[in-house]
């Protein structure tokens, strides 16, 4: 589903943060272009 | 020794014409000029609206967490009627009560109030008027004189109900970290972090020369450019208090530091370094207004028009208060995965397993308090609902409660979120007011303060961070 894809990972402080994404993603076969954790509070 | 929370107070400071200094509020002004000033000016609450804000209620103490549950939404729609400005462990000032409060926590001319455009005619708060023992916070300054400053760029203004009443003004003109607003927001940090000292110190009737220790978990960047950061407002707000014997210094851990620093607190009364210790933070004016722009979108009100602050007086003497367990102090080690999942393993099981206490042995759980009224128009999600799910997921992984018993689970040992997205001001710290009465009421044994850090947010690492600690009686 994700292989050879680009894909830009946001992550959340409470949620998912954004390197964990991205490394899913990459495990995936995605290409990942941007990862960042943001915070809301 | 045992160390003992013995009292607690929250205090809230409304701040609607220090909104458009919020880091937020003032790019967009910047970027889009005064359409966007009209539009803030015009969803903006009036004192009368904060106080009987539900949320804010529960803050200083006038109402449980647990009344936010049934109330009817959306809550800044229901004001409380007849509702206080005073509670047993808090209260809320008024801007204009603020604004010498700010002047006299400055001792570099760098606050301008005209007093004929904002006549002190006595404190909202005997709190407030404690930080001003001589009746006048400090000199009046002529409107030409805040105007001149105004117009050459050296000084930002300070309105009040649509009127300037002074100025604030940097104090180099090359270095940024004492640009005006920078300035502004750590006389902000401090006068608000003095006000709930004051209001802890006049409510147990503590004599300020007692207090030995101070910890502040503000979160601004005290210093100058070649020590941003540099610190210790936790002896600018001491001597402001009249802590004339206090020592202090200050924690640094984003929103998790409240809870660092009452562990640190805790640590130095039991190992007899000092005989007690206040544990304080102030407001966060860059935070003022973080979610306006979605809030004006929304036609809300801008609730983010307040500043929030805390204080803690931790002693030794067993007979006043519920100990601080530094038996159960969680920490969330480097090497830990920053997942929702491996926070709660950090900072809830692995304490509670070294105990010999099991998820559901705490009465309550104190986690990030933001409110979701706040948060849920802006698309960023009810934390402290998310931060109960997180943990009652875990105690169904460990076999501690069935995955139908989560929303018992939720309601029994978790609380709606109350406190306004002040960052560090969330961090479990408030509920313990509520906490101190409940346990001297003897209808609750324990609670765990759970906080998190977005340590990422500075660039230094990508990994977050936590702290908890158990109080208890």
């Amino acid at each position: 589903m994700f292989k050879d894809k680009k894909v830009i990972a946001l992550g959340e402080r409470d949620g998912v943060p954004g390197p964990l994404i991205a490394e899913c993603m990459e495990a995936a076969g995605a290409e990942v272009v941007f990862q960042k954790t943001e915070c809301f509070v | 020794m045992t160390p003992v929370l013995r009292a607690a107070s929250n205090i809230l400071v409304h701040a609607p014409d220090l909104v458009r200094y919020g880091s937020k509020c003032f790019r967009e002004i910047a970027s889009q000029g005064e359409s966007f000033s009209r539009k803030l000016s015009g969803r903006i609450r009036s004192y009368e609206n904060a106080v009987a804000y539900p949320p804010n209620q529960v803050f200083i103490g006038n109402l449980p967490p647990e009344s936010l549950t049934g109330m009817p939404s959306p809550w800044h729609g229901h004001p409380i009627p007849d509702a206080s400005s005073k509670g047993p462990f808090g209260e809320i000032l008024p801007q204009e009560s603020f604004y010498p409060l700010l002047q006299r926590a400055d001792q570099f001319g760098l606050v301008m109030l005209d007093s004929d455009k904002l006549p002190l005619s006595g404190f909202a708060s005997n709190a407030a008027s404690a930080l001003v023992p001589e009746g006048a916070p400090g000199p009046s300054h002529k409107t030409a004189d805040i105007l001149r400053g105004i117009e050459s760029g050296e000084s930002i203004p300070l309105e009040h109900a649509g009127a300037l009443v002074g100025c604030v003004r940097r104090d180099h003109d090359a270095d940024e970290s004492l640009d005006a607003r920078v300035l502004l927001e750590n006389l902000a940090a401090k006068a608000s972090g003095a006000y709930a000292l004051s209001r802890l110190l006049v409510q147990e009737k503590i004599e300020s020369g007692q207090v030995e220790y101070i910890i502040s978990c503000s979160e601004e960047a005290v210093g100058d450019r070649y020590n941003r950061g540099g610190g210790n407002l936790a002896k600018a707000i001491g001597e402001m208090a009249g802590c004339q014997n206090a020592a202090g210094v200050d924690v640094k851990a984003f929103c998790a530091a409240p809870v660092y620093a009452l562990i640190h607190a805790a640590a130095l009364i039991r190992a007899g370094v000092v005989r007690n210790a206040v544990v304080v933070g102030g407001g966060s004016m860059a935070k003022l207004g973080m979610k306006a722009h979605q809030h004006i979108a929304k036609e809300l009100p801008v609730l983010e028009d307040i500043l929030g602050g805390v204080a803690f007086f931790l002693n030794s003497d067993e007979d006043e208060g519920p100990r601080v367990n530094l038996d159960i102090a969680g920490r969330h080690e480097v090497g830990r995965p920053s997942s929702p999942q491996g926070m709660v393993e950090a900072l809830v099981c692995d304490p509670l397993e070294r105990a010999g206490r099991k998820i559901c042995d705490i009465d309550k759980y104190a986690v990030e308090l933001h409110n979701p009224e706040v948060m849920l128009p802006a698309g960023a999600g009810d934390v402290a609902m998310t931060n109960y799910r997180t943990l009652a997921a875990v105690a169904v992984m460990r076999g501690e409660i069935d995955r139908g018993d989560i929303p018992d689970f939720i309601e029994s040992h978790g609380m709606p979120g109350f406190a306004p997205t002040q960052g560090h001001i969330p961090a479990g710290v408030p509920y313990l007011g509520h906490a101190l009465a409940g346990m001297r009421a003897g209808t609750l044994n324990s609670t765990m303060l759970v906080a998190k850090g977005s340590l990422f947010l500075g660039r230094m690492t990508q990994q977050a961070d936590g702290a908890s600690v158990v109080v208890e009686v």
